[in-house]
């Protein structure tokens, strides 16, 4: 029992990237019906917010400590970053070791404003071109932006530590009841799981309770219905891009402390996200999370050691042989809508 | 000529001269000059010319005249680099038989892949081999197979070579020390033969003439499916599905076999790299080598005959002239500017050349899909039409003039 629940929660914060990635493709796809293979790119892109605003605010320069001196009996040099002269020392250390959380709002600007540059400058003009374009087109922009970034900031993952208030773990299993120190779980992957749901609740309740989701919602079920009652459908969803933008950027910016962001990290999410999306099927958002979260809580059983002893090497294979699987006996995926990319 | 019409002739014809002749046409300058570090005459590249050459040709027969855009046709080139290894470890060191062997387990893996991906069509075909691909991938660089039966099978992270202790039950037992060596029948696949004219100097690869003659062998086939009416069975499956479903036929055998002749063409191109350089890893499998693969045909042209040989020179020169060219390259180049201007400039192109070369290949493709969805074919076209209709008017109009005037 308790080695499932540990499982389960071990799933838990890869399922949440899935679910987040997967959550945004589908929403582009289910607006403005492109196939966006640049997403993964996207949520590398956030991941590099975090860590661009941690460079900006240690900032330094250099000051003479008079109270030290260094072996030679020089007064030390010291490095001080910018963000103490203005806040002073101790709230200034606070800010830096916060700056994973603060960057959330450095991002959504960011990652809105690459959304909207993205719709507007390229994408928009594949709506009518073939599938296959629309995929090998953002595949090349996916290109680009990568090594872009790894001619930035180089090939090495960059660590982004957790605030020190998240560092460390805690003793879930003693909190339910089991035995202490068999179910530990990290502070920082339980705020990302929250993180995840939050967002993804906020992005439901936006298409559910708002006039404007409401418009989405209508455009994705009829576009030129929409169109013809005199509402700027393109517009909306643009903005919804932009959204989905923003959504794949803060799931990168938070997953910085879990896995240290590097340039490929995007390509690596971005295969499992589509499959993700595919086994949910195509279209369909409560389809893309739940087979996000599904898929992650999969993988992290499969990893376990008595499986492995069992079947090698499944854990790296049983994401695509679920899918392969699934894509043969339920074509739409799990929730998949009729008529949606059946041609 | 061949049971090709005229214009298929000459165009066999020019691509068989082209590659008897790379050595020279790819060496342009002089050796030790400035310019040298561009040619692109030595037998590692003239090979890989060559071999990705076959690769993009095969998935041009698949994607160019069907429109199924598969995602993972890197796997069917890994699986026929792993099987002709294991044939120059266990059978002999001749590539006759490891190319054969490669081209037939490629074939076998692309068609149980191919029957069962293509059930389904668009997005999710290219999903569907995207996850077979990934999912052999991960099959060979964990060598889970290896593992499950206490062997080794793809020889996980480090890959495969053959080694002197192999069983190899063809050949002569080597010497202690000596390293195997491909061959064909003697003739060393690393054989050269170095011409010295003038300032320049050509090399003449016995590897790169047998990769070359595999690939005008491709070429040949590939002109033939084109003009078959298998190939003309083919293009009705691009062009409408339905309608070909409504007339009554079943297009599943007809895209299976064009999935399994691509597979088949990526498992000659497998083979073929192994007997140029005896060795394989995983990571050729990758989905972005199948992703490289889709590249160099839409760069090229696809569903055009010499698209995807153009493609795939271009991209693989790209790849190891532009990644050549460093900062103190471009310094010498940009040294004549005032000081700032050519900071400027150097810090401009320097995000396109050198380790960044990845940069360039993605705008150029970006810039073909966007404008030129018909690849460097339809470029040569529509300037070839520019030309001709520029001359034109001008011959109607002189016509037009001078009727009136009779």
């Amino acid at each position: 029992m308790d080695a499932i629940i540990l499982q389960i929660l071990n799933g838990l914060d890869k399922g949440s990237a899935y679910a987040l990635i997967a959550l945004g493709l589908t929403l582009i796809f289910g607006t403005l019906g492109v196939v966006n293979f640049a997403h993964g790119a996207l949520f590398m892109i956030g991941a590099f917010c975090a860590v661009t605003l941690n460079k900006i605010l240690t900032l330094s320069h250099t000051v003479i400590d008079p109270t030290k001196t260094d072996f030679l009996g020089n007064p030390a040099k010291i490095q001080v970053p910018y963000v103490y002269d203005i806040f002073g020392e101790s709230a200034g250390a606070s800010i830096i070791d916060w700056s994973v959380p603060l960057a959330i709002f450095f991002a959504i600007p960011v990652m809105i404003a690459i959304g909207f540059i993205m719709e507007r400058g390229l994408i928009k003009h594949f709506y009518k071109r073939p599938h296959a374009d629309q995929i090998l087109v953002t595949f090349g922009l996916a290109i680009v932006l990568q090594e872009v970034i790894k001619y930035y900031y180089g090939a090495n993952p960059i660590p982004t530590p957790a605030p020190a208030a998240f560092k460390g773990s805690f003793d879930f299993g003693a909190m339910l009841g089991f035995d202490p120190n068999v179910i530990i779980y990290p502070y920082w992957r339980l705020v990302y799981f929250c993180f995840a749901a939050l967002i993804i609740g906020a992005v439901f309740a936006f298409l559910q309770f708002t006039t404007f989701g409401m418009v989405v919602r209508a455009g994705m079920a009829d576009r030129e219905t929409v169109g013809l009652l005199g509402i700027d459908i393109d517009k909306r969803f643009t903005i919804m891009f932009g959204l989905a933008a923003a959504v794949a950027g803060l799931a990168g910016v938070m997953y910085g402390p879990i896995n240290a962001p590097n340039y490929h990290m995007g390509m690596d999410f971005l295969v499992l996200s589509f499959v993700v999306v595919v086994v949910g099927g195509m279209g369909s958002l409560p389809g893309a999370v739940a087979a996000g979260f599904l898929l992650g809580i999969l993988e992290s059983f499969a990893s376990m050691r008595e499986v492995i002893a069992f079947i090698p090497g499944i854990n790296q294979v049983i994401i695509y042989l679920v899918a392969i699987i699934i894509l043969l006996t339920r074509p739409r995926g799990l929730m998949g809508r009729k008529g949606v990319m059946e041609d | 000529m061949f049971g090709l019409n005229k214009q298929d002739t000459t165009l066999l014809i020019v691509v068989a001269i082209l590659a008897l002749f790379a050595p020279f046409i790819l060496n342009p300058f002089p050796e030790g000059s400035a310019m040298a570090q561009f040619n692109a005459g030595y037998p590692d590249l003239m090979q890989r010319f060559v071999i990705f050459g076959i690769f993009a040709i095969g998935f041009n027969i698949l994607f160019g005249l069907t429109g199924y855009l598969s995602f993972g046709h890197a796997a069917f080139l890994g699986v026929g680099s792993y099987a002709a290894i294991w044939m120059m470890k266990l059978l002999t060191m001749n590539v006759i038989p490891a190319i054969i062997i490669s081209v037939i387990v490629a074939g076998l893996i692309s068609f149980l892949v191919g029957w069962i991906s293509l059930r389904r069509s668009g997005i999710y075909f290219s999903i569907l081999t995207l996850a077979f691909a990934m999912m052999m991938y991960q099959l060979a660089y964990s060598d889970l197979f290896g593992q499950l039966f206490g062997g080794v099978l793809t020889g996980g992270e480090t890959g495969l070579q053959p080694k002197v202790s192999d069983p190899r039950i063809l050949d002569a037992a080597l010497a202690e020390g000596a390293t195997p060596k491909a061959h064909l029948f003697g003739l060393e696949m690393g054989a050269s033969h170095k011409m010295n004219v003038g300032a320049w100097s050509f090399t003449f690869n016995a590897g790169y003439y047998i990769a070359a003659a595999a690939m005008l062998a491709a070429f040949y086939l590939s002109i033939r499916i084109f003009r078959s009416p298998f190939g003309m069975m083919l293009r009705s499956v691009k062009s409408n599905q339905h309608r070909l479903n409504y007339t009554g036929l079943n297009p599943k055998p007809y895209t299976l076999a064009a999935f399994v002749i691509s597979g088949m063409y990526a498992g000659l191109a497998g083979g073929l790299l192994v007997a140029m350089d005896t060795q394989v890893g995983a990571e050729r499998m990758f989905w972005t080598a199948s992703g490289e693969v889709v590249i160099m045909t839409i760069l090229g042209g696809a569903g055009t005959l010499i698209g995807p040989v153009l493609g795939s020179g271009l991209l693989k020169y790209m790849e190891n002239i532009l990644s050549k060219i460093n900062k103190s390259v471009l310094e010498s180049w940009f040294s004549f500017m005032p000081d700032g201007l050519s900071d400027f400039f150097i810090a401009i192109t320097n995000l396109f050349v050198g380790k960044q070369w990845h940069i360039t290949t993605g705008v150029i493709f970006m810039l073909v899909i966007i404008f030129v969805p018909g690849g460097l074919v339809e470029l040569g076209k529509r300037i070839g039409a520019r030309f001709s209709r520029k001359k034109e008017p001008n011959n109607t109009d002189g016509s037009a003039k001078a009727e009136p005037a009779e």
